[in-house]
């Protein structure tokens, strides 16, 4: 880009005014959001970096490196690994849901029906409103003593009489026992990204070509034939990225966790992102909260690194 | 024998579609009726509770905009929205038109900018977060939520704005250049009337993600009378270890219906800026 400046100037250029600032101009208009995400994001990822190796506490707020020992003391807590357990289990668990469920929805939604609009807006609700409001809605959907779910079981007679397949008390007590808690925190995140997963899978069965599928049964391939050998393939990299999506928010969600269970009972649907928030912030211990967050870094990195591996072969095809 | 399965297949069809939608749908309908429900009605173990047994009330309706800081909740959520879509347009706006008229390598570079925020979400920045903004002096105020929401908003409406921007053809800007206009005077009266599309799609999503965000306001705030509304209703209308799930069911109702209403209308925008144009 060296040019000999006189030369520059003494050019004739048509519009001389914006070929030689545009540059400059572009810098400028760009610069406030790299400078804003830079300093926020960046500067915070290092403080969280640091924290974790540091005995920084809320009362004590001096920064003193102490190397690693955070992370020792971290793995050695029976929590932190049963949470690191339940992070996977559940993510998992429930982004195999979604991606199931998401193309039943998706293939559903292809056709045209009457009412469709009304369909698609309830279908999409969960993800529209509020996450934190819409997991209080489930809160009392399984609340203890008047759940919904508890008065249909009773009245089909499954629960609440002596010889009643789902035992004789009255209620389930969904919040209250390990494995059902962890089903229903696990049933609100397949509602809560259902939509999107639904959206994404729509965008890729829509641009499977038609006559493809048409030549394909005009030789006389079966529907599952089809199915498998056309629409699977062609979709996979974009079921791909909604199921990577769908890992990114359930690793780092904390909302569904904390306003269902509070990570109880006894810990048994307690993740990373809220047991970062317990003992960071609720027990003042910034250097371990810090220390405990970064452990999903490396998961997160994996999966970005995936993401855009598939970007990038969505576009060769 | 084929309109018969036709019927059949329209059948089943309907059946999905409906077993979905009551899904996605059930919990709002849930809180419908725990909002106009009588108290002894609503904690009543053996009536059937997807029904009015006795006749519908507005007392928890009452309760809640009168007896609680609901609409202090509903004033500070948009106060912060309205004030993160600003800071979002003035950062986003002229960063995205560049981009676009400009970017060689840097659409790429950006995009995986991008990616890297998402790499470091706030789960990982809260607690340092948490840290700058009591040093900050803003500890308990709603000025470090709209500091704070512009991280997640400027990353992905820039993304957006810049797929609209694109689409907006070079000549006319030229055009506008011959004709007297400035480089920005061109963006400014005619780039941006015409991306109004997309200015408009940016202030929803960046309305909506403030509004619906959790873990910063959760931190941040903890003096009832400034918290947002995603807080406010799970933490604050709990007195004691007493649920009032009339008025609870109630604020997360009237706060979530309008803004889904409105995000519905640009679900498939936020959707295609939101994968990154791989999902087209």
């Amino acid at each position: 880009m060296r040019r000999n400046g006189k030369a520059g100037i003494a050019e004739p250029g048509p519009k001389p005014g914006i070929q030689d600032h545009s540059g400059q101009l572009a810098l400028c208009m760009i610069a406030p959001a790299i400078l804003y995400i830079a300093a926020l994001i960046g500067f915070s990822f290092v403080m969280a970096i640091l924290y974790s190796l540091s005995d920084v506490t809320t009362g004590d707020p001096t920064l003193r490196i102490v190397g690693f020992q955070n992370f020792g003391a971290i793995l050695d807590n029976s929590v932190f690994r049963l949470a690191l357990k339940n992070t996977f289990f559940f993510a998992f668990t429930s982004q195999i849901l979604v991606i199931l469920l998401s193309r039943i929805v998706a293939t559903a939604l292809m056709k045209e029906f009457r009412g469709k609009w009304l369909a698609r807006f309830l279908i999409m609700l969960p993800w529209t409103a509020p996450i934190s409001l819409g997991t209080i809605g489930w809160l009392w959907m399984f609340d203890s003593i008047f759940s919904p779910f508890d008065w249909i079981l009773r009245y089909a007679g499954l629960l609440g009489s002596p010889d009643a397949l789902l035992g004789s008390m009255q209620n389930l007590f969904w919040l209250g026992v390990p494995g059902l808690a962890m089903a229903s925190v696990i049933i609100v995140h397949v509602w809560r990204l259902l939509p999107l997963a639904t959206v994404i899978q729509l965008a890729g069965l829509s641009s499977i070509p038609r006559d493809l599928l048409e030549a394909a049964e005009v030789d006389g391939a079966s529907p599952w034939r089809r199915t498998l050998e056309i629409t699977i393939p062609l979709t996979l990299p974009i079921v791909s990225i909604a199921f990577l999506f769908g890992l990114v928010f359930t690793f780092t969600d904390m909302t569904v966790v904390y306003v269902m269970t509070r990570g109880g009972p006894v810990h048994s649907t307690q993740v990373l992102s809220t047991w970062t928030f317990f003992k960071g912030i609720e027990g003042g211990d910034l250097a371990q909260g810090a220390a405990i967050s970064l452990f999903l870094f490396p998961v997160l990195a994996g999966i970005a690194i995936l993401m855009l591996r598939m970007v990038r072969k969505s576009e060769v095809v | 024998m084929s309109r018969a399965r036709k019927i059949l297949g329209r059948g089943g069809l309907y059946t999905i579609v409906g077993g979905f939608a009551l899904f996605g749908a059930f919990p709002f309908y849930w809180m419908v009726i725990a909002t106009f429900k009588r108290d002894h009605d609503l904690f009543n173990p053996v009536a059937n509770p997807f029904l009015f047994n006795e006749p519908p009330t507005l007392d928890h309706l009452r309760l809640l905009l009168f007896d609680t800081h609901f609409v202090t909740y509903v004033l500070n959520t948009l106060w912060v929205g309205l004030a993160v879509v600003a800071i979002t347009l003035a950062v986003a706006v002229p960063a995205a038109y560049s981009l676009a008229r400009w970017a060689k390598g840097w659409g790429e570079t950006l995009g995986i900018g991008i990616f890297l925020t998402y790499l470091v979400p706030p789960t990982i920045l809260f607690i340092p977060l948490s840290r700058f903004a009591s040093a900050l002096g803003l500890q308990e105020s709603l000025w470090s939520l709209i500091l704070i929401y512009p991280t997640f908003t400027i990353p992905f409406c820039t993304w957006l704005l810049m797929g609209f921007f694109k689409t907006i053809p070079k000549d006319i800007e030229e055009q506008a250049m011959i004709d007297g206009h400035s480089r920005l005077g061109a963006m400014f009266w005619v780039v941006l009337p015409l991306g109004i599309s997309g200015l408009l799609t940016v202030v929803v999503f960046a309305f909506t993600l403030s509004m619906h965000e959790f873990i910063y306001a959760l931190t941040f705030i903890s003096v009832s009378a400034k918290k947002t509304v995603s807080i406010g209703v799970p933490t604050e209308l709990v007195r004691g270890d007493v649920f009032q799930w009339g008025p609870l069911m109630a604020g997360a109702l009237i706060a979530s219906i309008p803004v889904a209403v409105v995000y519905t209308f640009f679900l498939d925008r936020f959707i295609a800026g939101f994968t990154m144009g791989a999902v087209k």
